[in-house]
């Protein structure tokens, strides 16, 4: 039974990160989640401190307000200060996880949250934090809140789809539309930011970041069709949780880690394997072993 | 607190001293290095690099069962060369981009490592604690020996760059001239990657991983808007780099339960945005004087050449605002800015409501009026343009041409004397 909840919980975050990171993907900001998904930090603890407890809400709240911040700051970094996006992105995040690890070394004795836990999570522990209700076992709490969160991620995409889908293919045509660009890029980060911070507790930012981005890679390599990569990208996500579960039991090691990995061994393949651009249809074309396919590269 | 500043930077205990010059050395090597990957535009491939190390320093252990540095060192290499080796490799072979790239490695290369980490400590060596710490950097707990090591791997770097400096150089801001004079690109770019891997390897024991792309490029954005000069800004970034080493020892020296490596990159950050904001001439708030000092130019000088126009159309030498407006539609607001600078300045008289231009005010006008005329018949005898089209042009050249520029034009065209709208070019005796 543990197993199950533990692939369940690593199914849920793919499945929201995947998703989000699938249009981070074809915005050209992967390293957006990344950079989100440490500069949460300060604002976790913040929230903390005022509410006193792990209360998700206040997180939550806490973590959009950084997330929105965060993207601020890249914004004015690099219009304003003239700066590369990249090391706006690094300057950005490094900044703010210095300053969440301060806060935390600062206020060590009245927090119980520990860097360590932070970027590790621990998965591990989600099938024991379970709730009941009239004494009937409901199963893990961290599922709860990151179904909750997968609620409110797809009803987002669900009624913003048009707004979301415009903006990522075509900026400009979104713009000459009328369409409020800088809206839907908030918008997006702000649900990132509400993904890491929900899922910090439960995986860790190694999982989240992973997740954000490997999955939808995998699928994007797979097809061009949008709609497909989105469901590619939840399969990969299931799979990679399932097989990572197992090669962490095998091997006796993180489940994170594990997960990453797998998600990774997909990534190779679809490297290897991708229908139209794949190493091995490539070689396949070089060696004219598939005459009626034309031979270009690239 | 002044005493406890004068204890530090007395640096006789050996312990701070140790640890002092160990942090101050890496921010060196780091910020020297990381000039590079800045003007490069690879910042966040520095941040890759960091995290993918991870699994080459847990599989040296694994190998060698020693926490010898050296051979961390080694294996972190080849981890780091790895990594960027597949970061081009996904960007070539598929068409995922290069910031996806990154983040892909990056959590594949981190999650594995994270797999390896956690295999040790099953095995119960009991020593994996060291490579705990290469998470969140271990400033304050760094050796002797660890200290000597880092000091000759910072001079080997800084000695490289010295080295190579012209070459780097070339192929960071020019690669296909650099292919093209028959350098061996390829090489130096692996040489430029090796000493890259091997300051982050290093660099991390101060900063740690997820901070370590700060400690090598923002002494670089924080020198950056400073100079043009690729040696001054080597030599700013490592000064920068040196002072938050040396304020983040000072830090987690007064408060030992401080962490060292994020105070280095809050210091970093803070001389970053300070320069962004301050620097000389590429500052925020530089260009904002310089906008505003050319509005105010635009301003007063429209204003002189209506005065001047004024009188030469025969006006008597007192102007009222309303004369002005029926001259030239000008905004109420901007109206009365210009011409109290102008009174400022020293150009123009007032007298119950009327304006009358001062001898400076009469030569400035004339000089504006004149350079728009000058333009003019530039437009019209060099660049063969109509008449009727070139306007609007000298509108604007009229506020940028140059006394310089003023004489060639005036000897190109040999002194003329009407414009092509047949107004008289007014020059001064």
């Amino acid at each position: 039974m543990d197993g199950f909840w533990i692939v369940l919980t690593g199914t849920l975050v793919a499945s929201v990160s995947g998703v989000l990171g699938a249009f981070l993907l074809l915005r050209k900001m992967s390293m957006m989640g990344d950079a989100i998904s440490h500069a949460v930090l300060p604002g976790i603890v913040i929230a903390y401190l005022i509410v006193g407890h792990r209360a998700s809400f206040s997180l939550i709240l806490g973590a959009i307000l950084i997330g929105l911040l965060t993207t601020f700051m890249i914004e004015n970094l690099s219009i304003k200060g003239k700066l590369q996006v990249d090391a706006s992105i690094g300057i950005s995040f490094t900044f703010l996880f210095s300053l969440g690890i301060i806060l935390i070394s600062k206020y060590a004795n009245q927090i119980d949250i520990d860097t360590d836990c932070v970027l590790h999570g621990e998965i591990a522990f989600v099938p024991l934090d379970t709730i009941y209700w009239n004494n009937m076992n409901l199963g893990p709490r961290p599922i709860w809140i990151l179904g909750g969160t997968a609620v409110l991620v797809a009803s987002f995409i669900a009624i913003g789809f048009k707004g979301l889908y415009i903006t990522t293919f075509n900026l400009d045509y979104a713009k000459s539309l009328g369409i409020n660009v800088i809206f839907w890029h908030y918008a997006l980060m702000a649900l990132v930011s509400i993904t890491t911070v929900v899922s910090f507790e439960s995986v860790g930012a190694i999982l989240v970041v992973a997740f954000l981005v490997i999955p939808p890679s995998t699928a994007y390599l797979f097809t061009d069709n949008f709609k497909y990569m989105l469901a590619l990208t939840v399969v990969f996500g299931f799979l990679s949780a399932l097989f990572g579960y197992s090669v962490s039991v095998w091997l006796n090691s993180s489940i994170a880690g594990s997960m990453s990995v797998v998600a990774g061994g997909f990534l190779v393949l679809g490297v290897l394997f991708s229908p139209k651009r794949g190493l091995v249809v490539r070689w396949m074309r070089s060696k004219r072993i598939s005459p009626h396919q034309p031979a270009y590269r690239k | 607190m002044l005493e406890t500043a004068f204890e530090f930077f007395s640096f006789t205990e050996p312990n701070v001293r140790t640890v002092t010059l160990g942090t101050v050395l890496l921010g060196i090597g780091a910020a020297v290095v990381g000039s590079f990957t800045y003007l490069r535009k690879r910042a966040l491939v520095g941040d890759a690099v960091s995290h993918a190390i991870l699994p080459g320093v847990a599989l040296a252990f694994m190998i060698t069962g020693e926490r010898e540095p050296l051979y961390l060192l080694v294996g972190a290499l080849l981890a780091g060369w790895i990594s960027l080796l597949s970061i081009d490799g996904i960007v070539n072979y598929s068409k995922l981009k290069t910031d996806t790239a990154i983040a892909l490695i990056l959590s594949v290369f981190f999650g594995f490592g994270i797999l390896l980490l956690t295999a040790i400590q099953q095995q119960g060596t009991g020593t994996q604690a060291g490579l705990d710490s290469f998470l969140f950097g271990k400033a304050a707990g760094m050796t002797t020996k660890e200290v000597h090591f880092f000091g000759w791997v910072s001079a080997a770097l800084i000695g490289i760059v010295v080295l190579f400096f012209n070459v780097f150089r070339l192929v960071s801001f020019n690669r296909e001239f650099a292919i093209s004079l028959g350098l061996p690109v390829r090489f130096i770019e692996f040489i430029m990657a090796t000493i890259t891997v091997l300051a982050i390897t290093t660099g991390i024991q101060a900063v740690g991983v997820v901070l370590m792309a700060a400690l090598l490029i923002t002494p670089a954005a924080a020198a950056r808007p400073f100079t043009n000069r690729l040696e001054w800004m080597i030599v700013i970034a490592a000064a920068i780099g040196a002072v938050g080493g040396l304020v983040g020892s000072f830090v987690s020296y007064t408060h030992p339960q401080m962490p060292t490596g994020p105070w280095i990159v809050v210091v970093l950050s803070v001389f970053a945005v300070g320069s962004l904001l301050f620097a000389p001439n590429r500052g925020v708030v530089a260009s904002i004087r310089r906008r505003y000092q050319n509005q105010r130019k635009i301003r007063t000088e429209n204003l002189l050449k209506a005065f001047y126009q004024l009188y030469e159309s025969g006006a008597t030498s007192a102007i009222t605002k309303e004369t002005l407006q029926a001259h030239r539609n000008f905004q109420s607001r901007e109206r009365a800015k210009g011409l109290k600078e102008l009174l400022q300045r020293g150009c123009l008289t007032k007298e119950s409501h009327q304006y009358a231009l001062t001898e400076k005010g009469l030569e400035e006008g004339k000089r504006i009026v004149r350079l728009h005329r000058l333009w003019e018949v530039y437009l019209t005898e060099r660049m063969r343009m109509q008449a009727d089209h070139i306007h609007p042009q000298a509108e604007t050249m009229e506020h940028i041409i140059t006394p310089e520029i003023e004489a060639q034009l005036i000897k190109e065209l040999n002194t003329p004397q009407k414009d092509p709208h047949n107004s008289d070019i007014p020059y001064t005796q």
